[in-house]
C-alpha cells in the first residue's frame, strides 16, 4: 500500500462518525442513541455535564419551585391551626442544599461512567470548527464523518445603562445564591422570571416583577397570562406591566432600578436584581464560518426541516436552532438528528413533532399543538372546549381550583389539534392530550373513557364531553 | 336598611316581569340615570365629570354617553330640545376650538382627546393617554346629535356641521401607528401605547366608526386582522365569543344595532353580536349560580360582573401580601378577575338583550341590597362579601359612564332610538358594510 493511500485509510480509522459539541440533554441523547446505532462518538463538553436543563435550568428551578411549593402549603395549613403560626420563612442555603441532592441525583443517570461503559469518548473543552469536516478543542482534533451542534442557549444580556455585569443575577447565578434577598426585583416577565419571582415570594423575599408588555408570558393564551397574573398578585408579587427599565444605580447593598410606565417614571429599590428577558444560541466561539454552518445572532444556527445546516455533513438539535427552547426539545430533536445522519431509512422531520411545553408556575401553563390565533391566521376553522377547574370537583378538594382546560378541535370533526391547560398539574395532564393527539384519538373516544373520580384529569374528559352537548338554556 | 328614593315595593323580586310591568321602575332609574348628567355637567363648555366625587375631572367617553342621553332626555320629556341643543350646540364647540396638537396640556391631537380633561379649561391632566376607545365613545355621540337634530334652526344646523366637521377631523389610520391594526393610544411622552387590541372587547366601535369615516377611513384589512385574535369558545353551556367583562359587549351595542346582522366571523359561526351579548349574560349568570369564589351575593338572579370601583386589597397597596381586592378594574367571567365585586348597574344595562333577567336581576339586587342605588342611581361596585357585617362594601358616588351606558340602553330596550339614529348615519353603515356586515338592516 502507498504511503498517500496508508494516511487516508489511518485518518478514515480516527474519523468519528459523529462528533457532538455540548453535553445538554441534546448532546447526551444524541451521543446515547449514537453508540447504540454502533458509531464512533465523541462528546465535546466546554463545563459539566447536563447542560442549561440540569445545571440552571428546569431541575434546579422544579426543585426551588417545590420547596417554595412547601412554604405556601405551610401557609395555607397555618389557617387551619390555631393558634396562628409565625409567618413561615425559608434558609435558602437548605433550600439550595436540597436542590443540588437532586440535581446530583438526576445528573447521575448520565454519569461520566455511564458514558464511557456506553462506548462514549467525553472530552472536556471549548470546542471550534476548524473545517468542514474538522472539530478541535485545546485537548485534542476531531475529524468527523458527521457533526451534531447541541450547545443550547444562555441568558441574554440586558442592556440597561448602569446595569453592569456582576450586578444582577441570571438563571446562571440565582441557584449560587446564599441568603434570600429581602427584595429580589425580577425584570422579564417570561416563563423563567414568572416561575423565580413567584418561587422567591413564597420562600419569603419581597418580589417585584417588571414586564414591558401588557401581560406575562407573552405567546401564551392571554387568559393563561392573565390567571397567572392574578395568582401572582395573591401571592404577593408587585408586578409592574407596560413597564421598561430604562436604567440602574447599583449601591453597595442595594441596586437601584429606573422605570418607566407611559411616561410616568419611577425606582425599584432591591437588594438583588434577576434579569430573565430571554435567552439566546450559544454560537460564541463555535467558528461555524469556519464549517460553513450559517447562524444568526438572535435566532441561532440555521436548519432545514431535517436539522441539517448549511453544511450538510453538520446538524443541530435543540435550543441552538430551534424557537421552542426546552429540554424535551432538545432531547428528540437531537435523536432525530442523529436518526437522519446514520440511521438508514427515512429522514424525519422536526417540524412534524407535536411538541407540549409548560411553565411552572402555580398554576402551570402547558400548552401543546396550535394555539387559537394560530388557527385563525392558518384558516384553520376551530372550536374550543373550556371547562373551568372551579368546576371540577378533585381541584375543588385538593384548593386547586384556579385554571382551565381548553380542547381546541377543528370546526369540522372532532380531532384535536390543540390544548391549554391551566392548572396545578398542568404539566402531568397536558400528557393526555398529546397522546390523544398523538394517537388521533379524537374528542368523542377521549369523551368515553372512564377517568378516576375524583382526578384533576377529569376535567379533560369533561371538556371533551361539550361536543355533543346541546347549549344550555340561557 | 331604608335607602333614599328606593320604594317599597321594590323590595319584593316578582316571578313574572317585563319591560311593561316594570315600566314606573324602569323609567324611574333610567331618569336617575340622566340626572346625573345634568347634575355634573359644566353648563359652560359641557363637559361632564367622569364620577361625582369631588374635584373629578371630564371623562371624554362620558361626555359621549351625556350627548345621546340629552336627545334622550328630550324624547322623554325631562328636558327641552332647545336647552338640550343650547348645550349639545356648546360641547361641539367646545371640543371644536380647544387645543389639538402634540402638546402634553392639549385637549386632543389627531382628532382623537385625552382620556380626562380639567373640567374648567377642557386640558390633559392626569398625565392620561389619547385614548382611542373614549375618542370612539366620543365620537360616535357627535353623530348621534348629528343625526337628532335635524331642525331648521340655527342652533341644529350649527351642530350637524361642528358633529361632521369633528368626525372627519379624526385621523384613524394614524392611530394604526404604521401596523395593520390599531393601537390602543398614545402618549405625548412616549408615543404609542405599544399594545393592541387583542381579542373581542369594545373596539369594535373604534373599528366600525373608523373604517367608515370619509377623510381617514381604516384599510378593511385592520378588521379582519383584529378579528384573527377572536376566542370562540364553549364555555358554562354556551358558544360564546369571548370577552369577560359585560361593558366590552355593551359599548358598542350602546350605538350600533347589531341585531341581525353578520360579519364574516358570526357568519362562520351562525352567530351575531347581539346574540353573543345574551349568550354572555347566560355565561354571567351561569358563573354568579356557580359561585366559585363563595363570593357573598352571588346567584343566578344577582349577576353583573364588568369594569367598576372595588375595595382595595387591604394593608399596603404596594406590598401587602394579600392582594385579593382590585379597587377599579375591569372584571370579567369565568377567568377573572373576579373578587367578589359586582356591578350593580350591569344587569339592567342588559335590558335590551335579556329583558327578563335584566328584570328580575335588577328587582332582586334592589330587594336585597337597597343601598346599592341611593338617589334612583347604581353605584359603580357593590362587594357584599367586603365588610359583610355593615351591609358591604360600597363605591363612594357615581361614575358617569355607568350612568350614560344606563341610559342609553334602556333606551334601546324601550324605544330603539339611539339605534334607529345611528342606522340612519351613512358612516356607520359604510364601516358596518367594510368591516364585511350583511344582512338584516343592512340589506
Amino acid at each position: 500500500m502507498a504511503r498517500s493511500q496508508r494516511t487516508a485509510a489511518t485518518r478514515r480509522k480516527k474519523t468519528y462518525d459523529l462528533v457532538i459539541i455540548g453535553a445538554g440533554p441534546g448532546g447526551l441523547a444524541a451521543a446515547e442513541f449514537a453508540a447504540r446505532l454502533g458509531a464512533r462518538v465523541a462528546l465535546l463538553e466546554r463545563e459539566r455535564l447536563g447542560g442549561v436543563s440540569l445545571n440552571t435550568g428546569s431541575v434546579p428551578s422544579k426543585s426551588l419551585i417545590r420547596s417554595a411549593t412547601l412554604f405556601a402549603a405551610m401557609r395555607e395549613a397555618a389557617r387551619l391551626q390555631q393558634p396562628a403560626q409565625a409567618e413561615p420563612v425559608a434558609d435558602l442555603q437548605r433550600v439550595i442544599a436540597r436542590l443540588r441532592r437532586m440535581q446530583r441525583r438526576i445528573g447521575g443517570y448520565h454519569s461520566e461512567a455511564r458514558l464511557k461503559r456506553a462506548g462514549i469518548e467525553l472530552h472536556y473543552g471549548a470546542a471550534r470548527f476548524v473545517d468542514e469536516r474538522l472539530i478541535a478543542t485545546n485537548m485534542g482534533r476531531f475529524p468527523f464523518h458527521h457533526a451534531l451542534v447541541a450547545t443550547g442557549a444562555g441568558p441574554t444580556r440586558p442592556q440597561i445603562p448602569g446595569l453592569i455585569e456582576g450586578s444582577y443575577l441570571t438563571s446562571d447565578t440565582i441557584f449560587g445564591l446564599e441568603k434570600l434577598p429581602e427584595h429580589l426585583a425580577v425584570v422579564g416577565g417570561g416563563a423563567l422570571g414568572c416561575e423565580l419571582a413567584q418561587s422567591f415570594c413564597r420562600l419569603g423575599s419581597r418580589v417585584t416583577i417588571i414586564q414591558d408588555e401588557a401581560g406575562f408570558l407573552p405567546g401564551e393564551e392571554r387568559d393563561a397570562a392573565q390567571v397567572l397574573a392574578q395568582s401572582m398578585a395573591r401571592d404577593g408579587v408587585t408586578i409592574r406591566l407596560n413597564t421598561s427599565v430604562t436604567g440602574a444605580r447599583v449601591g453597595k447593598a442595594e441596586v437601584v432600578l429606573r422605570t418607566q410606565n407611559y411616561g410616568r417614571t419611577a425606582e425599584v429599590q432591591a437588594d438583588r436584581v434577576l434579569v430573565s428577558i430571554g435567552r439566546t444560541p450559544c454560537t460564541d466561539g463555535l467558528s461555524l464560518e469556519s464549517a460553513g454552518v450559517r447562524a444568526d445572532t438572535a435566532t441561532g444556527i440555521a436548519v432545514d426541516e431535517f436539522l441539517r445546516t448549511s453544511n450538510p455533513r453538520v446538524y443541530a438539535a435543540g435550543d441552538v436552532c430551534l424557537r421552542h427552547r426546552y429540554a424535551n426539545v432538545a432531547e428528540r430533536t437531537a435523536r432525530i438528528a442523529v436518526h437522519n445522519c446514520l440511521a438508514k431509512g427515512r429522514p424525519m422531520r422536526h417540524t412534524a413533532l407535536t411538541i407540549p411545553w409548560c411553565t411552572f408556575c402555580a398554576p402551570e401553563i402547558a400548552h401543546v399543538g396550535l394555539q387559537v390565533w394560530q388557527a385563525r391566521n392558518e384558516g384553520i376553522p376551530i372550536r374550543t372546549f373550556t371547562v373551568m377547574m372551579q368546576d371540577i370537583d378533585r381541584a375543588i378538594l385538593d384548593r386547586q381550583d384556579v385554571g382551565f382546560v381548553k380542547l381546541h378541535s377543528t370546526g369540522r370533526n372532532d380531532k384535536i389539534v390543540g390544548a391549554t391547560i391551566v392548572a396545578s398539574r398542568a404539566s402531568e395532564m397536558i400528557n393526555e392530550v398529546c397522546v390523544a393527539m398523538s394517537t388521533g384519538i379524537g374528542l368523542r373516544e377521549l369523551a368515553d373513557v372512564l377517568h378516576i373520580y375524583p382526578s384533576q384529569s377529569d376535567a379533560i374528559r369533561i371538556a371533551a364531553m361539550d361536543l355533543d352537548e346541546p347549549l344550555a338554556p340561557g | 336598611m331604608e335607602a333614599a328614593g328606593v320604594p317599597r315595593d321594590s323590595r319584593r323580586a316578582p316571578a313574572q316581569v317585563s319591560l311593561r310591568s316594570e315600566a314606573r321602575l324602569i323609567e324611574r332609574l333610567q331618569r336617575g340615570a340622566f340626572e346625573y348628567v345634568t347634575r355634573y355637567t359644566n353648563a359652560r363648555n359641557g363637559l361632564v365629570a367622569d364620577t361625582s366625587r369631588a374635584g373629578s375631572p371630564c371623562s371624554i367617553a362620558v361626555v359621549g354617553f351625556a350627548l345621546c342621553s340629552r336627545l334622550i332626555a328630550v324624547e322623554r320629556g325631562w328636558s327641552s330640545r332647545r336647552a338640550a341643543a343650547a348645550l349639545v350646540l356648546r360641547t361641539l364647540q367646545f371640543f371644536w376650538e380647544s387645543a389639538q396638537g402634540a402638546g402634553t396640556h392639549a385637549t386632543g391631537y389627531k382628532g382623537f382627546y385625552y382620556h380626562f380633561l380639567d373640567m374648567e379649561s377642557g386640558r390633559r391632566v392626569w398625565d392620561c393617554e389619547l385614548s382611542l376607545i373614549d375618542s370612539a365613545l366620543l365620537v360616535a355621540g357627535f353623530l348621534c346629535v348629528r343625526e337628532y337634530f335635524d331642525g331648521m334652526g340655527k342652533d341644529e344646523a350649527s351642530i350637524r356641521k361642528l358633529a361632521d366637521a369633528l368626525y372627519r377631523r379624526v385621523d384613524w389610520c394614524w392611530a394604526q401607528n404604521g401596523a395593520p391594526a390599531l393601537t390602543q393610544g398614545w402618549h405625548p411622552d412616549s408615543g404609542f401605547l405599544h399594545y393592541g387590541w387583542e381579542g373581542y372587547n369594545e373596539a369594535l366601535l373604534i373599528y366600525i366608526l373608523g373604517l367608515g369615516s370619509p377623510t381617514s377611513p381604516l384599510p378593511r384589512d385592520s378588521f379582519i386582522h383584529w378579528t384573527l385574535t377572536y376566542q370562540w369558545e364553549r364555555m358554562l353551556g354556551q358558544d360564546v365569543l369571548y370577552s369577560g367583562p359585560l361593558f366590552t359587549h355593551l359599548f358598542p351595542h350602546a350605538w350600533i344595532d347589531l341585531r341581525g346582522i353578520r360579519d364574516a366571523f358570526m357568519r362562520e359561526k351562525r352567530s351575531d353580536y347581539f346574540i353573543n351579548t345574551c349568550r354572555t349574560v347566560a355565561v354571567q349568570r351561569e358563573y354568579c349560580e356557580r359561585n366559585p369564589r363563595e363570593a357573598l351575593g352571588y346567584s343566578r338572579d344577582v349577576w353583573g360582573i364588568s369594569a367598576g370601583d372595588g375595595p382595595v386589597a387591604h394593608g399596603s397597596a404596594e406590598f401587602a401580601k394579600d392582594h385579593r381586592h382590585f379597587g377599579y378594574m375591569a372584571r370579567g367571567v369565568p377567568f377573572g378577575p373576579d373578587d367578589g365585586t359586582l356591578c350593580p348597574w350591569a344587569m339592567l344595562a342588559t335590558l335590551p338583550f335579556t329583558p327578563e333577567a335584566a328584570l328580575i336581576g335588577t328587582r332582586t339586587l334592589l330587594a336585597r341590597y337597597p343601598q346599592v342605588c341611593p338617589q334612583n342611581r347604581f353605584v359603580s361596585g357593590f362587594n357584599p362579601t367586603v365588610n359583610a357585617d355593615s351591609g358591604g362594601w360600597l363605591s363612594a358616588g357615581w361614575y358617569g359612564l355607568d350612568q350614560g351606558l344606563l341610559v342609553m340602553m334602556i333606551e334601546n330596550a324601550r324605544s330603539r332610538l339611539v339605534w334607529s339614529l345611528m342606522r340612519r348615519a351613512p358612516e356607520v353603515r359604510r364601516g358596518l358594510r367594510r368591516a364585511g356586515f350583511r344582512g338584516g338592516w343592512l340589506s
